[in-house]
């Protein structure tokens, strides 16, 4: 393993033509730990994520993953780097059109040489994982907003990425399937060493995965605090950070 | 690139049943032994107890995990009582998660190939219930029209201009280009027949009555539908994907009022509009031709078109350009309103209402050709 962390963002920009969404970001994500992106709602998060991800591009400022600038490398090596991402959309961004089990198989066929039989083999591995053994044949338009989530969940895990995006994991989860997607982060974190990024409102979940965070506000545009959680709680003398990690207005 | 041999196991009898040995790197990528010789060895053994042996263990990945989770899985359906605890505990907690939430009953689906009868019946049911559904949504519109005559029926005039507006000037330009084309198409055809009777100036009376009586109302129907019906479905289908439909309706609004309605009623009032439109641009197009292969001055043309083409062949194609407009806007609503939550579906509704369109205006197109027909006019 390299000694770079695994995401470095330096002087970060970004914004929507010309409007500023949020600037200056600095902040690293090291290799095996579960990184947390707080704030209210609107304030940027998603995209924050769409540019680590390598969907969007920064309008100042550079995304270093494993060390490689982004957006200072051809197409083809961003899409090979982004490839080994796993991602989970905000609204689960499944494809309509295929059932669950085809929508895990689609990246399983692309990227690895699996035989049918083990592609149905981890289809079926990856939705126990999230709570959906048997669902492989339903339509997304067929199962709540929850359980697409969950498959959404089990379609970024298909490929065993080393770095996984999470947006709003657990919105819309019941509690019970919110415990057991801490559990599975931190399983995945553990197990198989792998990068998590979080973004996240669910005060009870952040404080039982997270190892670091960062909190962007929406007036400053800009990072406002940065550490664990837990510290954060104790030490941040910020309101803005106080009420929403006590949940005080 | 790991040094580590690859993935191996190795299977030994212990005090209380078997000891499976799994040494190597267990990943995808280095390849995964085929296990379903194992598999059958330990079931047909079938020992009390299984445990494991992971000292030799290297990298894993979900290649393991899956080979685990089928293994434990047949050894609780036959009884082997498996001794987790002797697994890394890692493996261990991720193979609790994968059997923490056990598989709903009756939510796997059989996949059964189904007979070519039940097919043919259940398309037949499915056509059925189609043109009731369809049936059922013209009584609603009806009812619908009878409130706005009221004037109680609820929705945004606003609205209703924007549709115009996306219905009629903006369509201007493709109309233009296809009824001209179609004009010199008829003039061309027919000059070739006409001129071997040496009658060459009943040509005007060709396109003229050909654009007038039919072709004016067809083709600007038959582009409605592909521009105008196929987008009602589309945004409406888009609609009740995002439950913006079930919005309405919640808040006590009928969708048919509210969607529906500045829709049909934009649809109604501008395609006799556009046919007037398109009987002209197409009988210019016959002049084109005329005076360019047949030498017939723009004058002649014309005065052979008043004389001959009495205004109520144009009259016929103004009205039957107001059923069709009725009639795509129904059948681009109607799928729109039946389409299913996804966006697959979406696109399905968008075919199916230009289908469904050029369909009933052909239908219609014949109806009204047979009624005049009795009629006499
Ligand atoms: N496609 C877009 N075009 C312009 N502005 C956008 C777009 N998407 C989001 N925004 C704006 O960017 C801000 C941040 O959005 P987002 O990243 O989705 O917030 P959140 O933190 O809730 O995920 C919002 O104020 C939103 O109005
Ligand atoms: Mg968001």
């Amino acid at each position: 393993m390299t000694m770079t962390s695994h995401l470095d963002i330096r002087n970060l920009t970004m914004a929507y033509s010309d409007v500023i969404i949020q600037k200056n970001l600095n902040f690293t994500v090291s290799h095996g730990e579960v990184f947390v992106i707080m704030g209210g709602s609107g304030c940027g998060k998603s995209t924050l994520l769409r540019h680590l991800v390598g969907l969007m591009e920064p309008s100042s400022g550079d995304v270093f993953v494993d060390g490689v600038n982004l957006w200072r490398v051809p197409l083809e090596e961003r899409n090979q780097i982004v490839s080994r991402n796993g991602v989970l959309y905000q609204g689960g961004a499944l494809w309509s059109s295929m059932t669950l089990g085809e929508n895990i198989a689609l990246p399983l066929n692309e990227y690895s040489n699996l035989n049918q039989k083990q592609v149905q083999e981890v289809i079926s591995y990856k939705l126990s994982l999230v709570g959906l053994a048997g669902f492989e044949d339903y339509y997304p338009s067929e199962i709540s907003g929850g359980m697409r989530k969950r498959a959404g969940l089990a379609r970024a895990m298909a490929l065993d990425p080393d770095i996984l995006f999470f947006d709003e994991p657990s919105a819309g989860l019941d509690p019970v399937s919110s415990r057991l997607l801490d559990e599975l982060i931190l399983e995945l974190r553990d197990s198989l060493g792998a990068t998590v990024v979080i973004v996240s409102h669910e005060l009870a979940s952040i404080f039982t995965v997270a190892d670091n965070s960062i909190f962007l506000d929406p007036d400053e545009k800009t990072i406002i605090a940065a550490g664990p959680p837990k510290e954060l709680l104790k030490t941040s003398v910020d309101p803005r950070v106080k009420q929403f990690l006590t949940r005080t207005i | 690139m790991s040094t580590h041999p690859s993935a191996q196991y190795q299977i030994r009898t212990s005090p209380h049943g078997l000891n499976l040995q799994l040494s190597g790197d267990w990943q995808f990528q280095s390849g995964i032994p085929n296990t379903d010789a194992l598999l059958q060895q330990i079931l047909n053994t079938h020992p009390e107890t299984l445990s494991f042996d992971c000292q030799q263990l290297a990298n894993w990945d979900s290649g393991l995990m899956t080979f685990l989770v089928k293994l434990v899985n047949s050894c609780n359906e036959n009884n082997i009582s498996t001794q987790l605890e002797t697994l890394p505990t890692g493996i261990q907690k991720l193979l609790q998660l994968a059997f923490a939430v056990p598989e709903r009953k009756g939510s796997r689906r059989a996949v059964l190939g189904q007979p070519v009868l039940a097919k043919i019946g259940n398309v037949t049911i499915e056509m059925h219930r189609n043109w009731s559904d369809l049936l059922a949504f013209v009584g609603e519109l009806f009812f619908g029209f009878l409130n706005f005559l009221r004037g109680r029926a609820r929705f945004r005039y606003s609205d209703l201009f924007f549709q115009i507006e996306a219905a009629g000037p903006s369509a201007l330009l493709i109309i233009t280009l296809i009824s001209v084309l179609i004009g010199m198409i008829l003039a061309f055809v027919g000059a070739v027949q006409l001129r071997m009777f040496g009658a060459e100036i009943f040509i005007a009376n060709l396109v003229g009555l050909g654009m007038a009586r039919e072709m004016g109302a067809m083709m600007t129907a038959i582009i409605m539908a592909g521009r105008t019906g196929a987008a009602y479905a589309a945004q409406l289908g888009t609609m009740q994907v995002n439950e913006e439909i079930d919005a309405l309706k919640t808040m006590g609004i009928s969708p048919i009022e509210f969607l529906v309605f500045p829709r049909l009623l934009a649809l109604c009032l501008t395609m006799p509009l556009l046919c007037i439109y398109a009987d002209f641009m197409g009988i210019i197009g016959g002049a084109i031709v005329s005076a360019t292969m047949l030498d017939i001055s723009f004058f002649q043309y014309f005065q052979q078109i008043q004389g001959f083409v009495p205004l109520k062949h144009f009259g016929i194609g103004i009205f039957k350009a107001g059923v069709f407009g009725v009639l795509v806007a129904t059948a681009g609503c109607f799928r729109g309103l039946q389409c299913g939550r996804s966006a697959s579906s979406v696109g399905f509704a968008a075919t199916s209402a230009v289908v469904t369109s050029i369909v009933l205006i052909i239908v219609a197109d014949a109806v009204i050709t047979v009624l005049c027909q009795l009629i006499g006019i």
